[in-house]
């Protein structure tokens, strides 16, 4: 059997991607100054991005797609590479961790969420998903000398070693059950067999749920997020919130929507209660944090559930406002996290939502621009948030989850106050010590990257709309 | 020859020894030997379906969870010690600084 | 050509400049980037309304805010013969005031304030009337509610200026309530809420009925009389017109531009647009038709004894707007908004030297305390003369030619309820040329009744403030000449301007007729002057006698009514009465205290709940994991 070269154009943007992190990782050798690696990786990330639309197609026999799907998703991660690694340059020098591994771990990690979204098979998926975790466990307890730091990242690696364990077992099953795991052909057995509601399949649906629900951080398998995102270093929860819930809902849908459509009446009755939950224990628990982080880490869980709301939905306006949401909440939440990065500073931690008192008297434009992010966080117009939480909203009406809405609409109410509490601290109360800010050209770049996407999307959400649209046209 | 459900009882007891130690021992490397454990009784069902199944796509999966495995034991064991060093301790109860 | 977005945005701009940089940079200067704005503004309005006159129209959509099914909002925009119109009128009016208020707001300490609103409220206005949809319109319409109340409680710190902004924003809510049901109901009907479809559709709909309330109702009558009730309430008609009297707490300019130029007209505005609807329902029209009669009649009675120089023009404004819905409700909606565009001047102008004779004054309101300003002001007193002889309706000024249209298209047109506003019509022309030229014989004329100390004060106002006078005073005299009718030689210009739009008011009659009309109201405009001036400049002690003999009346009239003490005595009092007892006492404190304070106190506590369920204990964390995976197979088996 001669040996034929697969067709490696669908795979380029990831060769570039692991080349590149490879070199960062050398570069760290050489290069002294660490500013110089974030920026190395930033043009890196950039030529990724080039390369990206060109790599349509599918490759390895189908384990590997390359479609508009993962092509939307591999953008937001590119997003959240680039903001998180502008929002890092200062904060890791004044944490006392300014190495270089820690871009190339960011670049590993996203590499993994690469090949999760683009996974035609339960192999690949599985080796991005570790591959993305590991990085990312490395991450959160990037500061070692910091118990929280080191807590966060114990808690987030045990439990997400014990999720995956789940997956896999789930992936056993599927496999045994159909004798594959390609998730185009999973799909033809069931349909060709008739195995919709055949007890293995659920068993391993359910376990795929649940594994999944972990990576979005879906009650009741959210529990390692708020400690998680509380103690790991304030970029890396940043990137966290959005990177593996991305990759999270790409491989979500993905099975989901493909290998398991044929059984949605099924999965959607796990999915429901999930969501409400999610949202519900989210927004009611936020309301009574007092670590900024923290309230983050349950909003993040909050969004997780409407997003879900999207997928539930299961048609492609879903997918589209799901896609949508996602780049949407990446813009939002990491300009909130880069507002409170930059209240860290040399002997201050600045996390406590008190921190913010008075913040529009001694800083305006920060105040003013947690505003915005508060704001579209909680979904009022003109804002991008709103849009997000319209589309997804409207999709799931369409399809016939009006209640369901309904009690999302309610929690949304809820979420008002939690953020616009932020909002009260920062305008309504007068400061009782100068905060100082700790602002840098790149986290300034990211402020200004992040709002100006917030409030234009908000304004003109057409043409993000448009191309999620597009994106999932081909799904 | 053994038959396919011998293997599936097996996997499953494993994987469910696994889960209990990981639910009720309190030495962090304890427990995520639990895990190891639980993996490890994914890899009987995969081998044995890969067996029955004449399809070597089971034992592929196999062989990268062994090498994940290997690779999360490096970063797991080196959380454990950073985690060591600074609280003295490996007692996962001792490991609540944040909650709520 | 895409120049016309300029219209709206120029005073957005401004009003943006003047909030962010006016407090600190621009202060004193703040003028001038509202007042550049509107007059460039004015510009492009002008370059469209030629456009527009050549028969260009356009019709489209700047860009799709929310596109979901068939649900769609955007900003779009729709420029006919009736948008173009309005802008003149608004462009116009805004410049001209702005300008003004250079004068009459000089030293004010909120003055970069004052003009940042003026232009946030020019740039509503202009979104309310080049919308091409009813959400875009609702928009403006709230808009420009909102800055009417911020500017008519301008002057915060004055208790009384602050609850007249209260009262037009609480008494505006009854109206927009049904006009928002009303916008309801068209996007349930048509599925659509763009003009071009419904009024495309809406024969279709003809002679549909929809059960409401339990009633089989006519849909359309329906969704008109919804759409009235905004109507009402922004245009200050009967029952609602409470809050316009008190809105000259305002600012005099703003008086002179929202209440009275622009803002109030776009109710007549909303009847015009959608005139496509009101025409298909008989019962609708006349409702419009009476509303206006009558609020125009009540209007102008009590605008006879009232001695606050604002607030006779005030009652006068709502007389001329009954005036205007008279006309829609006879069908002759290009009439109403001819008044429209010329009561727009005169009205404007008659504000303004209102506030000429007040900053003259030192902010003397009271006519009785005026008299003989005539030699101080001449300008004033000159622009004032002819405003007035222009809403009298003097031949050949600009009220005399919208007036006598309506007035002829009332008594001609098909409409069964012609005649008898006709009649109405042409009594309060009589009324209004009597109440006009008492402000102007009791103001100008005779000695002066004040103090001492203000006619030391007198003076004639800035050039900044007289020459924005003069210039209205032409629109004010020569606004009607483009639609002076047939019968005179004219061309009626306007009304075939507006055909497209608006179609063409039918009138029956001969040209007999004709002239016998036109005799009438200018007999009943000549009289009321003479009127007017027998007891204000010959006998001064018949209306003395005359309010002593028939001390009811007066007293009936002086105190408008007693509406407001009948609002006060049917809704406002009973409403504190029940909310502090019912309410604060039982409700408040029992169930909305319990809902208000307590669902948060119960969702917090929820909270604090639910927290303690994060331990912190890794190992609960994991044990919650596997007990959710074994409820979730239990569910699954159970199904």
């Amino acid at each position: 059997m001669p040996f034929v070269m697969p067709d490696l154009r669908p795979v380029l943007p990831e060769i570039v991607m692991t080349v590149l992190a490879l070199a960062i990782l050398l570069a760290d050798l050489v290069i002294k100054r660490k500013e110089t690696i974030a920026f190395l990786s930033i043009v890196g990330v950039a030529l990724v991005t080039y390369v990206l639309p060109g790599s349509m197609g599918t490759t390895f026999n189908g384990m590997f797609l390359s479609d508009g799907y993962s092509m939307f998703f591999k953008l937001i991660f590119m997003l959240n590479v680039i903001l998180t690694v502008l929002i890092s340059v200062k904060y890791i020098v004044i944490e006392k961790v300014n190495f270089g591994e820690y871009y190339a771990l960011i670049l590993f990690s996203t590499l993994g969420m690469m090949l999760m979204a683009s996974a035609g098979d339960l192999i690949v998926l599985y080796l991005g998903l570790e591959l993305m975790a590991l990085s990312t466990y490395i991450l959160a307890g990037f500061i070692r000398y910091d118990i929280k730091s080191n807590e966060a990242a114990m808690k987030y690696f045990l439990l997400g070693a014990f999720a995956s364990a789940f997956l896999l077992y789930g992936t056993s099953m599927i496999y045994g059950l159909t004798g594959t795991t390609d998730l185009k052909a999973i799909s033809a057995y069931i349909v060709a067999n008739g195995l919709s509601g055949n007890p293995v399949l659920m068993l391993s649906m359910i376990l795929f749920a649940v594994a999944f629900s972990f990576k979005i951080a879906a009650v009741p398998f959210h529990m390692w997020a708020p400690d998680a995102y509380e103690g790991a270093p304030t970029s890396i929860t940043a990137f966290m919130s959005v990177g593996p819930k991305a990759a999270g809902f790409a491989v979500l849908g993905r099975v989901f929507l493909i290998a398991f459509g044929s059984v949605k009446l099924e999965w959607s009755a796990v999915l429901v209660p999930i969501a409400i939950l999610t949202m519900g224990v989210g927004n009611i628990v936020a309301l009574s944090q007092t670590n900024i982080k923290r309230m983050l880490a349950y909003s993040s869980i909050a969004h997780a559930g409407y997003i879900l709301l999207g997928i539930i939905a299961g048609t492609s306006d879903g997918m589209a406002s799901v896609l949508t949401y996602m780049l949407i909440y990446a813009f939002m939440n990491i300009g909130a996290f880069a507002v409170v990065i930059m209240l860290r500073s040399e002997g201050f931690k600045g996390d406590n939502i008190t921190d913010y008192e008075g913040l529009s008297k001694t800083h305006p434009l920060a105040a003013a621009l947690m505003l915005v992010f508060m704001f579209s966080l909680t979904g009022i117009p003109p804002t991008a948030g709103f849009m997000g939480k319209f589309y997804v909203f409207m999709s799931a009406i369409n399809a016939g989850y009006t209640w369901v809405v309904i009690i999302a609409v309610m929690f949304s109410a809820i979420s008002a106050y939690f953020y616009l509490r932020v909002v009260m601290y920062m305008y309504m109360k007068e400061p009782k010590e100068t905060v100082q800010l700790s602002t840098s050209p790149a986290i300034g770049l990211a402020l200004a990257i992040t709002v100006i996407a917030v409030l234009f999307i908000g304004i003109s959400p057409s043409t993000v709309v448009n191309l999620a649209r597009a994106a999932v046209s081909g799904f | 020859m053994v038959p396919l459900n011998w293997y599936l009882m097996l996997s499953a007891t494993v994987f469910m020894i696994g889960v209990f130690g990981f639910l009720t021992r309190k030495n962090i490397i304890i427990m995520f030997m639990s895990v190891e454990l639980m993996l490890n009784g994914v890899n009987i069902s995969l081998v044995a379906f890969s067996h029955y199944l004449q399809d070597l796509r089971g034992q592929i999966l196999v062989f990268f969870i062994i090498t994940v495995a290997a690779a999360e034991a490096a970063i797991g064991l080196a959380i454990i010690i950073a985690l060591f060093r600074n609280k003295s301790t490996a007692h996962v109860d001792e490991m609540n600084e944040m909650k709520g | 050509m895409n120049n016309y977005l300029l219209i709206p945005f120029l005073p957005l701009a401004a009003f943006l400049i003047n909030i962010l940089l006016g407090r600190n940079f621009l202060k004193e200067k703040a003028h001038w980037v509202s007042i550049l704005a509107v007059a460039g503004s004015w510009v492009v309005a002008v370059m469209t309304l030629v456009d527009t006159m050549a028969g260009k129209t356009i019709n489209q959509d700047l860009y799709s805010w929310i596109v979901s099914g068939n649900f769609k909002v955007s900003v779009g925009f729709l420029i006919d013969q009736l948008t173009v119109v309005m802008l003149i009128v608004v462009t116009t009016c805004s410049t001209l005031i702005h300008i003004y208020s250079v004068g009459y707001m000089h030293g004010d300490k909120g003055y970069y304030r004052f003009f940042a609103y003026l232009s946030l409220f020019t740039f509503c206005m202009l979104m309310l009337v080049m919308a091409n949809n009813f959400l875009q319109l609702y928009f403006g319409w709230e808009g420009v509610g909102l800055c009417s109340y911020f500017l008519i409680g301008y002057y915060f710190d004055k208790k009384s200026a602050s609850d007249a902004g209260k009262k037009a924003f609480i008494v505006n809510r009854f109206g927009d309530f049904g006009f928002g049901i009303g916008i309801f109901m068209i996007f349930l009907t048509f599925g659509t809420i763009y003009y071009e479809p419904v009024f495309a559709q809406a024969g279709g709909f003809a002679n549909n009925t929809v059960n409401f309330l339990g009633y089989d109702v006519h849909l359309m009558t329906l969704i008109a009389l919804l759409l009235f009730c905004g109507s009402v309430g922004k245009s200050a008609q009967m029952p609602l017109h409470v809050w316009l009297p008190d809105a000259m707490e305002g600012p005099t300019p703003v008086s002179a531009l929202i209440h009275a130029a622009t803002m109030v007209t776009a109710g007549v505005f909303l009847v015009a647009r959608c005139s496509p609807i009101f025409s298909l329902s008989e019962t609708a029209l006349m409702v419009v038709a009476l509303t206006g009669a009558i609020t125009s009649l009540f209007a102008a009675t009590i605008g006879l004894v009232q001695n606050d120089i604002k607030r006779i023009i005030a009652y006068s404004t709502i007389s001329q707007l009954g005036y205007m819905f008279l006309a829609c409700g006879v069908g002759a909606y290009s009439a109403g908004v001819f008044h429209l565009y010329t009561h727009a001047f005169f009205k404007a102008l008659l504000f303004l030297c209102a506030g000429s004779v007040m900053h003259a004054m030192a902010g003397e309101l009271n006519l009785q305390k005026m008299g003989g300003l005539k030699k101080y002001m001449p300008v004033t007193y000159l622009t004032m003369l002819l405003a007035s002889l222009s809403i009298a309706g003097v031949p050949g000024f600009a009220g005399f030619f919208s007036k006598d249209e309506i007035l002829w298209l009332a008594y001609s047109g098909p409409s069964p309820v012609g005649k008898l506003v006709w009649a109405i019509g042409t009594v309060v022309a009589f009324l209004t040329a009597f109440y006009s030229f008492r402000l102007i014989f009791l103001t100008f004329h005779g000695k002066f009744r004040g103090t001492h100390e203000q006619e030391h004060h007198l003076h004639e106002s800035p050039k900044v403030m007289t020459i924005p006078l003069i210039l209205l005073c032409v629109g004010a005299i020569a606004s009607g000449w483009v639609g002076i009718p047939h019968l005179l030689g004219g061309g009626a210009h306007f009304t075939e301007f507006m055909k497209p739009v608006l179609g063409h008011p039918e009138g029956h009659g001969t040209h007999s007729e004709e002239w016998m009309v036109m005799a009438v109201s200018v007999i009943a405009g000549f009289s009321g002057i003479g009127l007017a001036a027998l007891f204000y400049l010959v006998r001064t002690d018949i209306p003395v006698k005359l309010a002593a003999g028939l001390s009811g009346v007066h007293k009936l009239l002086f105190n408008k009514y007693y509406v407001d003490e009948f609002y006060s005595f049917l809704i406002v009092r009973p409403a504190i009465w029940t909310a502090k007892n019912i309410l604060i006492g039982i409700t408040d404190a029992k169930i909305i205290e319990a809902i208000v304070n307590g669902v948060p106190k119960a969702i917090g506590g929820f909270s604090q709940v639910i927290r303690k369920v994060q331990t912190g204990f890794l190992q609960h964390y994991a044990t919650i994991m596997a007990t959710g995976i074994l409820i979730i197979i239990a569910l699954m088996l159970l199904r």
